[in-house]
């Protein structure tokens, strides 16, 4: 399939907002790495979750089969998508609602803005949102005099602390029950300054501050996880109850959603349903799934807006390799398993999406060369936990490999000088590709060994190999190689013996 | 049968032990052992790095080895090198737009089996002590790789195989199905986060109390070895294959020839 398959313009238009590593993977995590407090948090968190995970997902004997339904559902969405997208305005619209197509972050910025002028109000409250945070909407209407107060607890804790989320789903998970009190004793009115750090205490403090302003508020905003095509519904799932009194409460409500977020029909909702808080929380159901279809006189809000969101999607969905990234549902699995996430937090990978589901959205929406976004697919040792545990079967390993492939390959059309990877994959190449090559090569051990003195051991490497030896010793080599050994043992015929001793036992050479 | 013995680069160069154990526990069940000469990498490094053009040629050479008639199945002692033949070749083939290549690749990554996978379920090894004669009286913790746990579902054959050898005593490694933080060229390109990996993995080694750590690939062996040699443990890494070869007769030991306490002496 080509990049125009989708009678869009040929060249795609690459997303702009919050999707952006801005310093290089290796640098930012390094300073993570350093944060004990941000360290032993997420160990304990992600640990929780990802054995409750495990513990509700080995309750169901077809998870297997749900698993592939749940992947199959996406790619035949994904694979028409201009159409369902299409069916869902038409339904939307005949049941009251209205649509707004914004191409990229800034787009949907100004429609938000403006809709929420038209009401006069100046302050909106929100549901937890990865669409708003990813085009930036909260800063955006700031910017505008427009003051937005988001009401899921953790998202509340962040906001109120001026700090970043770190995780889609947990997005407070870097921060502990004390360093909440302090939040809310610093920026809460009227708190109890004898607040302790119980979770029940702190859940009050916050519940009491929210509901003054759920029951004022006139304008919502929020973000969707499915929008059903043959219907017109759009559907937010969530545990706290927040977002049921935001959308239902204000008489205006607005709705951020990616395009990417649609299911052809309400009857596939089933299998997310029970993907989704399985696979997020670890819950056989979420608590609260609020669906709604248009308007209904009466009841809940009576202007309706949907503003559906491009900014990179169909980049993404042009890359054929890369697209299924697009079947994401946002359960945050992925990071929850993820080793390196675990050690790093979502800070490092700078953008919205962080994790190894980050490390191949944000460089497929933006553009490999955006920023420091290319550095994010080498955030990964492939060991596969996440591929294992998306419930919608992203291989994301393998979308991991093809863009660091885009990325060599981008760096290569530009570059003038070969950087000392490349020296090294040349040099690799050419020893790799012939057994006589590498049994050359491998003459050199009995150098190495040499190298390695009385001591047995490497411990300190120039170059690039400094990286390995900074935390890790190397053995010294041995005096021949296998291949050596055996064309003596058996006179083959790369048999060119070298001047080296062979012992006739196992007992020859390095150990790992 | 006739055993095509993939050894890898890794081995080939750093630990041949492993492949001469690899030779001497196929030897010893009556098969024969053959040594394609024109083998050299897998080319996972330049894969898993992103270099496909460079990836292409080390691919051809291996498919090349490998595509005769000479021998029934092949078999390398490591997860991640098997499951690069297996699954990455054709990949690599197709994204470079050779398809002979990719048709050759899939013939071969067929015939390829890992060490544990070959001597379970082809050649029905159940009982290391018995069919084998192995005997390591040790006490030993296993970490699975994760390419052969999740590439190859390897599940627990090379613990299996492990348990049935004569004297060992396996203690059961804490967060076992953690990466180990190696990653290939992730373990230069973000260093810090693989030390990090590694630091808890040695942590976890060393607080079952066991001599050593066993597994079944030499480059995750080397990286988790290589981190306890630096924090000066006296805990050393070793391929399984080398305790399923080892015997009453001729052990491995740590008095004898191989040093359980690492590389340092
Ligand atoms: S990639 Fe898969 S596991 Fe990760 S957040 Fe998306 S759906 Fe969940």
């Amino acid at each position: 399939m080509s990049n125009t398959f989708l009678g869009m313009p040929t060249l795609p238009v690459f997303g702009r907002g919050n999707l952006n590593a801005t310093e290089p993977f290796p640098q930012a995590a390094h300073r993570e790495l350093g944060n004990a407090q941000l360290r032993a948090n997420l160990g304990h968190a992600t640990h929780t979750i990802r054995d409750k995970r495990l513990k509700v997902v080995a309750e169901l004997p077809d998870w297997e089969d749900m698993r592939d339904a749940g992947s199959a559902i996406k790619n035949a969405t994904m694979a028409q998508l201009p159409a369902l997208l299409e069916q869902f305005e038409a339904n939307f619209t005949a049941r009251g609602g209205t649509i707004h197509w914004a191409r990229d972050a800034q787009e949907a910025n100004e429609i938000a803005t403006a809709l929420i002028r038209e009401t006069g109000e100046t302050e909106v409250v929100k549901v937890k949102s990865m669409a708003t945070q990813e085009i930036g909407l909260n800063e955006y209407l700031e910017g505008q005099g427009i003051s937005a107060l988001e009401t899921d607890l953790a998202e509340l804790i962040v906001q109120l602390d001026h700090d970043k989320p770190s995780h889609i789903l947990v997005p407070a998970i870097h921060k502990n029950r004390s360093q909440i009190r302090e939040i809310f004793l610093r920026e809460m009115e009227d708190v109890d300054p004898a607040l302790g750090n119980e979770p029940a205490r702190l859940a009050e403090t916050a519940r009491r501050h929210l509901r003054k302003k759920f029951l004022s508020a006139k304008v919502a905003v929020s973000g969707a996880n499915f929008g059903l095509a043959d219907t017109g519904t759009l559907a937010v799932v969530e545990s706290e109850g927040n977002g049921r009194m935001c959308l239902t409460l204000p008489e205006t409500l607005i709705t951020v959603m990616g395009i990417e977020k649609l299911l052809p029909s309400w009857s596939d909702l089933e299998v997310f349903m029970q993907l989704l808080p399985r696979s997020s929380t670890g819950e056989r159901m979420n608590p609260y799934t609020s669906l709604w279809t248009g308007t209904t006189p009466g009841d809940g809000p009576q202007n309706v807006h949907l503003v559906l969101l491009d900014n990179g999607r169909t980049a993404a969905l042009a890359d054929e390799m890369g697209r299924t990234a697009l079947n994401c549902i946002r359960c945050s699995a992925c990071m929850n398993v993820c080793p390196v996430y675990e050690r790093t937090g979502g800070h490092a990978y700078g953008s919205t999406y962080p994790g190894p589901i980050g490390a191949i959205l944000s460089p497929l929406m933006t553009g490999i060369k955006s920023e420091e976004n290319n550095s994010l697919p080498y955030a990964s040792s492939l060991c596969g936990a996440c591929f294992d545990a998306c419930p919608v079967k992203i291989n994301i390993p393998e979308i991991l490999v093809h863009l660091r492939g885009e990325d060599v390959d981008s760096k290569r059309a530009k570059a003038k000088v070969p950087t000392q990877t490349d020296l090294l994959m040349k040099g690799a190449e050419w020893a790799f590709s012939a057994g006589s090559r590498l049994n050359l090569l491998e003459k050199g051990l009995p150098a190495g060994r040499l190298a390695a003195g009385r001591a047995k051991v490497i411990k300190k490497l120039p170059g690039i190999g400094g990286k390995w030896t900074q935390s890790r010793d190397i053995p010294a080599p041995p005096s021949q190689s296998f291949r050596q050994w055996w064309a003596k043992e058996h006179g083959a015929p790369n048999a060119a013996a070298p001047g080296t001793t062979g012992e006739g036992t196992i007992s020859e050479g390095g150990r790992p | 049968m006739r055993i095509a013995l993939f050894a890898t680069c890794i081995v080939d160069a750093m630990y041949p032990r492993t492949a001469r154990a690899t030779v001497s526990i196929l030897e010893r069940l009556g098969h024969e052992v053959v040594f394609p000469p024109g083998q050299a990498c897998c080319g996972q490094m330049h894969v898993n790095s992103g270099y496909f053009a460079e990836a292409l040629p080390v691919v051809a050479n291996h498919v090349k080895a490998f595509d005769t008639d000479d021998y029934d199945v092949a078999v390398a002692p490591s997860g991640s090198c098997v499951a690069s033949v297996k699954h990455q070749h054709q990949l690599v083939a197709r994204r470079c737009g050779d398809g002979a290549l990719e048709a050759r690749a899939a013939v071969v990554g067929a015939r390829t089996y890992e060490l544990s996978q070959l001597l379970t379920d082809v050649l029905g090894v159940t009982d290391a002590a018995g069919q084998l004669g192995s005997h390591f009286p040790h006490k030993v913790t296993y970490h699975p790789s994760c390419h052969g746990m999740r590439l190859l579902h390897l599940g627990d054959r090379q613990l299996n195989l492990l348990a049935t050898v004569g004297g060992i005593e396996l203690v059961e490694l804490p967060e076992a199905d953690a990466c180990c933080g190696f990653g290939g060229t992730f373990s230069l390109k973000n260093a810090d986060v693989s030390s990090a990996m590694m630091e808890d993995k040695a942590a976890n080694i060393c607080g079952t109390g066991a001599e050593l750590c066993t597994g079944g690939d030499a480059s995750c062996l080397m990286h988790i070895g290589g981190g306890l040699s630096r924090q000066g443990s006296e805990v050393g890494t070793l391929h399984f294959a080398e305790i399923l070869a080892s015997t009453l007769e001729n052990p491995v030991t740590a008095a004898g020839n191989v040093q359980l306490a690492g590389a340092r002496r």
